[in-house]
């Protein structure tokens, strides 16, 4: 039921308590109590829109870092991985397997504005050994969602 | 010449569709939003399509065995074994055909004579009575009823055995109704079966696609996988209808019979639809069938929207548990099925089909599908809804 509950919410996050308490065939109140104890206990995180700013007059690069650093003695990564999550810049980052450690994905609204922030911000860091900076030139799909060019329904109106 | 004139009897007899006047208003309208299709939504999965394409690019055009490529009839034999239980072998009891489509007219025609009776459940799927009417037999309906929630009762069968009767039509899970057959409903129409010399054509296209209940194949009951012919394919279950691909299990006499017929019409089903149907199921193998039972999850939700959104505009319907239909009654309104979905269409641009185009029982009944996104399911509802404020 809850993983139900979180596949639906997942697909379209405006779906109410009473819309999923009719797809499920269980009753509301059910319902609003899991989705309460899931926002509480933190898996659902949150409640987000899906943008395509590239359709939108916004400027901003997206780039992909790749981070080395030296794990810390009873920390491990986490310390590290926290010290850039902070920056508001950062909009994700994920510990690799593989040839780098952490990989950082940073949005600003000009390259130089990005190149800036690695060399100021996150190369000096004590823990960082070295980094790589990919841009994106562009998104395809983006969480499971194909941007553009979606198949459409080919289908005719009535088939028996 | 009057060409007209020349087209056979059997041909003419058999009346126009009753989907088709629909079909050509709809098609012609702006803005319309249907529940008139009878296929997935869903697109057939990448990796069955990417094994297609990478056939392609490999230079795999050619004919294949008549009765389908042997590692498809031994992967099908693997999957009606796993999933419902029937044993056949790949050698003799399994030809690979056109859709169940050519399935189902292969089996009509190996065994009819002019003369003879074919038993179909009213209301049903519309090609059962006109592919008996090509061969020269007699289709002849057998009602089912709402209060059975349009099961096919020992009782109604019963009456209409005749000498003649050759065959029954089994199409469980049902288009239109979405009805379903239980162990214990086959068991009491094979118990009436057991008695005869009656060929059961048992059409289980829609097998995967249930609700609560796992699909039973009259063929796994006892006695009975003898005088069965399994009709299956891969349009509902794997969202492939336009691969045009089924495929026939039965007693290998029948089936070598439909072979006959099929390598001299047909030749043999194309062979990247058998490639990309070989992947579909190998994939099946591994994972469990998980892109399949994915997809059964979705439309069980929104069996359970429209179920419910019916019976919140005042529509009654009772609770379909198979395919993906749902069959409310609009008798209350007092119109036919023709004039009300003809009247919706006009006057809501809804789409749906008339029950009476599935037979004479059909009658007082719309199919609607919800083979549709929610948000159109429930737009459509909503308007359904209106055109009933309006009108009653
Ligand atoms: C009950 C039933 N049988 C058979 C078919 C045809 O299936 P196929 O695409 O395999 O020819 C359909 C298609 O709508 C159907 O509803």
């Amino acid at each position: 039921m809850v993983n139900e509950i979180l596949e639906i919410l997942n697909e379209d996050s405006r779906r109410t308590p009473e819309e999923i308490a009719v797809m499920l065939g269980t009753d509301v109140e059910t319902v609003r109590q899991k989705i309460e104890e899931l926002e509480k206990n933190k898996v659902i995180v949150k409640y987000n829109t899906l943008i395509n700013w590239d359709k939108t007059d916004r400027e901003y690069v997206t780039a992909l870092i790749e981070v080395k650093v030296t794990p810390q003695r009873d920390l491990g990564f986490d310390a590290i991985a926290e010290r850039i999550y902070k920056f508001p810049e950062v909009k994700s980052v994920f510990l690799m397997s593989g040839d780098y450690d952490l990989a950082v994905m940073i949005e600003g609204r000009t390259m130089k504005e990005v190149a800036f922030f690695v060399a100021e911000k996150l190369s000096v860091l004590d823990s960082v050994l070295s980094t790589a900076t990919h841009f994106v030139l562009k998104k395809y799909k983006v969480d499971g969602v194909v941007l553009e060019d979606e198949e459409r329904d080919y289908r005719q109106v009535i088939v028996p | 010449m009057n060409m007209e004139s020349m087209i056979a009897e059997r041909v003419k007899e058999v009346p126009p569709s009753g989907i088709r006047k629909f079909f050509d208003i709809a098609s012609e309208m702006e803005g319309v939003i249907s529940l008139g299709v009878g296929e997935p939504d869903f697109v057939t999965p990448w990796n069955v399509r990417e094994a297609c394409i990478y056939s392609l690019e490999k230079g795999m055009t050619c004919y294949t065995s008549n009765w389908g490529m042997p590692e498809l009839r031994k992967a099908i034999s693997c999957y009606l074994s796993r999933r419902f239980g029937l044993q056949y072998n790949p050698k003799n009891e399994i030809v690979v055909t056109v859709g169940a489509s050519e399935a189902i007219d292969l089996a009509l025609r190996a065994i009819l004579n002019p003369g003879d009776e074919v038993l179909i459940p009213d209301p049903s799927y519309v090609a059962y009575m006109p592919c008996v009417h090509f061969t020269g037999a007699k289709a002849v309906a057998v009602e089912c009823r709402p209060e059975n929630e349009f099961r096919l009762t020992p009782d109604k069968l019963e009456q209409k055995i005749t000498s003649k009767t050759k065959a029954l039509i089994l199409p469980y899970p049902n288009n239109p109704t979405g009805a379903i057959m239980t162990q214990e409903d086959l068991e009491a129409i094979a118990q009436v079966l057991r008695r005869t010399n009656i060929i059961v054509i048992s059409d289980e296209i829609y097998a995967e696609l249930t609700y609560g209940k796992k699909h039973v194949s009259i063929a796994s009951l006892p006695d009975m996988k003898e005088r069965t012919v399994v009709i299956n394919g891969f349009s509902k279950a794997f969202a492939m209808t336009g691969w045009r691909l089924g495929y026939a299990a039965g007693h290998p006499a029948l089936i070598s019979a439909m072979v006959k017929i099929h390598q001299y019409t047909t030749l043999c089903a194309p062979i990247m639809a058998q490639v990309a149907a070989i992947e579909a199921l190998k994939k099946g193998f591994e994972d469990g069938f998980a892109s399949v039972e994915y997809m059964v999850r979705q439309y069980n939700m929104r069996r359970k929207v429209m179920v419910n959104g019916f019976r919140e505009i005042g529509l009654e319907c009772y609770e379909p548990k198979g395919a993906f239909y749902v069959f409310p009654s609009i008798k209350k309104t007092g119109m036919t099925s023709d004039e009300f979905c003809e009247k919706l269409l006009m006057d809501q641009k809804v789409a749906v089909v008339p029950g009476s185009a599935f037979g004479a029982s059909g009658e007082g009944f719309i199919r609607c599908s919800y083979a549709y996104s929610i948000d159109n399911i429930n737009e459509a509802i909503k308007r359904i809804g209106n055109f009933l404020k309006k009108i009653l």
